[in-house]
C-alpha cells in the first residue's frame, strides 16, 4: 500500500533520514521504533507531505507522492495523529472533530464517521461542548484519533500516541489502534514504548540515526538480542 | 445567509435592529461634528474588520495595514486627479494594486515560513518602503501630498464620491455593516474553519489536510482588498493624501486598535472597539482643550493609559464581556 524508497531528508545541513526504505502492506500494523532523534517523526512528516525529501520516493498505491503538499496527501487517505496530540485547545470537542472532516473525501461521510467516533469514545459525547484544552491527556488523545478518523483515512500514522499518558490509558489507546486495525485500517505506529508496540505490530522497523538498521516481524524483533539490549534493557 | 440571522439570540436581533435603525435616522438629529465622528467610527470599524479577518480569524499579524489603505486611496485619487476616472471605478484599480502587494507579502511570508513577529516586520517593511517611494515620486505629489479639488458645484455628484457628510455617513455605515456581514459569512464557511485551524495550530491543521498556504493567502487578499476600499473612502472624504500619514506605522496601529480593544476574532469586536476608541480620542481632545492643557502629547498619554486599563480589565476585548452582560451568550 505504501512503499518508501531510499528517502533522504535534511533539516538545513543536518541529515534526519539516510536512505530509508520501508514497506507497509494493506491491513497491517507496522511499528517503527527507535530512540529520540532517530528520525521517526521526520519519516512521518515526510510521508505526510509536511516536509520535502531531498531524494527518494514515497509510493502510495503506486503513485509517487514524495513532495506533495500535505492536503493532497491527506486527500488520498493518509491520516496522521501527530505527536503531542495537537488538539485545538480553545475550540470545542465537536468543533475539533468537525475540523477533521474538511477534505472533499471526508465530507460525504461526515455524519457516519461522527457517529462511529462517538460510539468508539462515548466520553467525547459528554464533553461535546467543552473546550478541548480542558480535557485530560487521555481524552485529548481520543479526540486527536477521532479527529483524524473524521477524514476517512485508509492509513493512519500514529506518532507517539502513548506519550505522557498514564499506563492504563496507554493500554486503552493501543487497544483502540488494534480495534481500528481489525476494522480494516492500516496503521503505522511510531513509539518509544518498544515492547508494547512490537507486540502489537505485524511488521516492524528499527530506526537509528536516520537509518533502518533492523526489520522483521514484531515477534522476531522482540526476540532479537540487539533490540532486547538497546530498547528493552534486557 | 439566513442561518447567520437565526444564530443570533432574539434579544440580540432586537438590539441590532434598534441600533441600525437609530444610525439610519441619526443624521436628522446630528450636527456636522457628530456626523464626522460617526463617519470615522464607521471607517475604523470597517478597516478594523479587514484586519480582524487576517489576525482574528487567520491568526496572521500585520502591522502594516496602512499600506493597503494608502495604496487604495492613492490609486483611486490619482485616477480621479489625472484622468477624471471616478472612484467607483478607481476603487477596483486601488483594490487590485493593494491585493497585488498583499499577494507579494503573503507569498514571501508564507512560502518561506516567515511567521509571527517576523511576518509582522515584513508587513512594516513594505509599508515603509512604499512611504519612501511615494515621498520621492513627483506624480503623486511627493511629500507635499496630493489634493483633490473640493468644488462647490460638484457636491452632489455621489457617483464621483463628491459630496457632503451625509453621503459619506451612509456610505461609511454601509461599509461597516457590509464588512461585518462579509466577515460573519466567511467565519461560517469552510474557509473560516480552515482559518481557525491554522490560527489555533498550523501543524495540526496541516496534518488534517488543511491547505494552510492557500487559506492564509486568501485571508491576506480579502483583508488587503477591504482595507483598500476603506482607503478610497477616506481619501475622498478628506480630499488629501500625504505619504507620511497614509503609510505611517501610526496609521497601521490605529487600524488594529479597534479590533484589539473590541475583541479579536469576533464579528462585533471591531465595531464595538471603534465606537469606544474614536469617541474617546475626541473626548480627550475636548477635555484637554477645556482644561487648557496644551502640553504636546497629553492626549496621547491619556489615550494610551485608557487603552492599557481596558486591555488589563478585558484581555479578550470589550465585546465578549459586553455580550455576556447583555445576556447574548448562546445557551449551551
Amino acid at each position: 500500500m505504501l512503499r518508501v524508497e531510499n528517502l533522504d531528508v535534511f533539516y538545513g545541513d543536518a541529515q534526519a533520514l539516510d536512505g530509508v526504505s520501508i514497506e507497509i502492506e494493506e491491513g497491517a500494523i507496522v511499528a517503527i521504533v527507535g530512540a529520540n532523534g532517530a528520525g521517526k517523526t521526520s519519516l512521518i512528516r515526510t510521508i505526510a507531505g509536511m516536509h520535502k525529501p531531498t531524494r527518494g520516493h514515497v509510493y502510495f498505491r503506486g503513485l509517487d507522492i514524495a513532495g506533495w503538499p500535505s492536503h493532497r496527501v491527506c486527500d488520498l487517505g493518509i491520516g496522521q495523529v501527530a505527536e503531542g496530540r495537537q488538539v485545538f485547545p480553545t475550540l470545542s470537542v465537536a468543533e475539533n472533530l468537525e475540523m477533521g472532516a474538511m477534505l472533499p473525501r471526508a465530507r460525504a461521510e461526515r455524519a457516519k464517521n461522527l457517529e462511529r467516533i462517538y460510539a468508539m469514545f462515548p466520553v467525547l459525547i459528554e464533553r461535546r461542548q467543552q473546550a478541548a484544552g480542558t480535557l485530560s491527556g487521555g481524552e485529548q488523545q481520543m479526540l486527536a484519533i477521532g479527529r483524524c478518523l473524521m477524514g476517512s483515512p485508509d492509513l493512519v500514522m500514529f506518532d507517539e500516541p502513548s506519550l505522557g499518558l498514564a499506563p492504563t490509558i496507554v493500554q486503552s489507546v493501543l487497544q483502540t489502534v488494534r480495534d481500528l486495525n481489525r476494522e480494516g485500517l492500516t496503521c503505522v505506529l511510531v513509539e518509544q514504548n518498544v515492547a508494547v508496540s512490537l507486540k502489537l505490530a505485524s511488521h516492524a522497523y528499527v530506526l537509528e540515526n536516520g537509518r533502518i538498521t533492523l526489520a522483521g516481524s514484531g515477534e522476531a524483533l522482540l526476540g532479537d538480542d540487539r533490540v532486547r539490549q538497546a530498547y528493552l534493557g534486557m | 445567509m439566513k442561518d447567520m440571522w437565526t444564530a443570533i439570540p432574539a434579544r440580540g436581533r432586537v438590539i441590532l435592529l434598534v441600533l441600525l435603525a437609530a444610525l439610519l435616522v441619526a443624521p436628522a438629529a446630528l450636527d456636522r461634528y457628530f456626523m464626522s465622528v460617526l463617519i470615522l467610527i464607521f471607517y475604523f470599524a470597517f478597516v478594523g474588520q479587514a484586519w480582524n479577518i487576517m489576525m482574528g480569524y487567520a491568526g496572521q499579524l500585520s502591522l502594516g495595514h496602512a499600506l493597503y489603505a494608502g495604496l487604495g486611496g492613492y490609486v483611486a485619487a490619482l485616477l480621479w486627479f489625472y484622468f477624471g476616472i471616478g472612484p467607483w471605478i478607481g476603487v477596483f484599480a486601488g483594490v487590485a494594486v493593494a491585493a497585488a502587494f498583499g499577494a507579494v507579502i503573503g507569498w514571501l511570508g508564507f512560502r518561506f515560513g516567515i511567521e509571527g513577529v517576523y511576518f509582522a516586520l515584513l508587513t512594516i517593511a513594505f509599508a515603509e518602503f512604499t512611504r519612501i517611494a511615494f515621498d520621492n515620486m513627483s506624480f503623486t505629489g511627493g511629500p507635499g501630498g496630493l489634493f483633490l479639488l473640493y468644488e462647490e458645484q460638484r457636491t452632489h455628484e455621489w457617483w464621483n464620491l463628491r459630496g457632503g457628510p451625509l453621503l459619506f455617513y451612509y456610505l461609511g455605515l454601509a461599509l461597516a455593516a457590509g464588512g461585518a456581514l462579509l466577515t460573519a459569512w466567511l467565519a461560517r464557511s469552510r474557509l473560516g474553519y480552515q482559518w481557525l485551524a491554522v490560527r489555533e495550530d498550523q501543524e495540526a491543521a496541516l496534518s488534517l489536510g488543511v491547505g494552510a498556504f492557500r487559506a492564509k493567502m486568501i485571508a491576506v487578499l480579502i483583508s488587503a482588498s477591504m482595507t483598500a476600499i476603506g482607503g478610497v473612502f477616506l481619501a475622498f472624504y478628506y480630499n488629501s493624501l500625504f505619504p507620511a500619514q497614509a503609510f505611517d506605522i501610526g496609521r497601521s496601529i490605529e487600524i488594529i486598535l479597534a479590533p484589539v480593544i473590541g475583541g479579536l476574532g469576533t464579528i462585533f469586536g471591531p465595531i464595538v472597539g471603534a465606537f469606544i476608541l474614536t469617541p474617546l480620542g475626541e473626548a480627550l481632545i475636548a477635555l484637554t482643550a477645556k482644561f487648557g492643557v496644551d502640553l504636546p502629547g497629553t492626549k496621547a498619554v491619556f489615550y494610551g493609559l485608557t487603552l492599557m486599563i481596558i486591555i488589563t480589565l478585558r484581555p479578550d476585548g470589550v465585546w465578549p464581556w459586553l455580550k455576556r452582560l447583555l445576556g447574548l451568550e448562546p445557551k449551551s
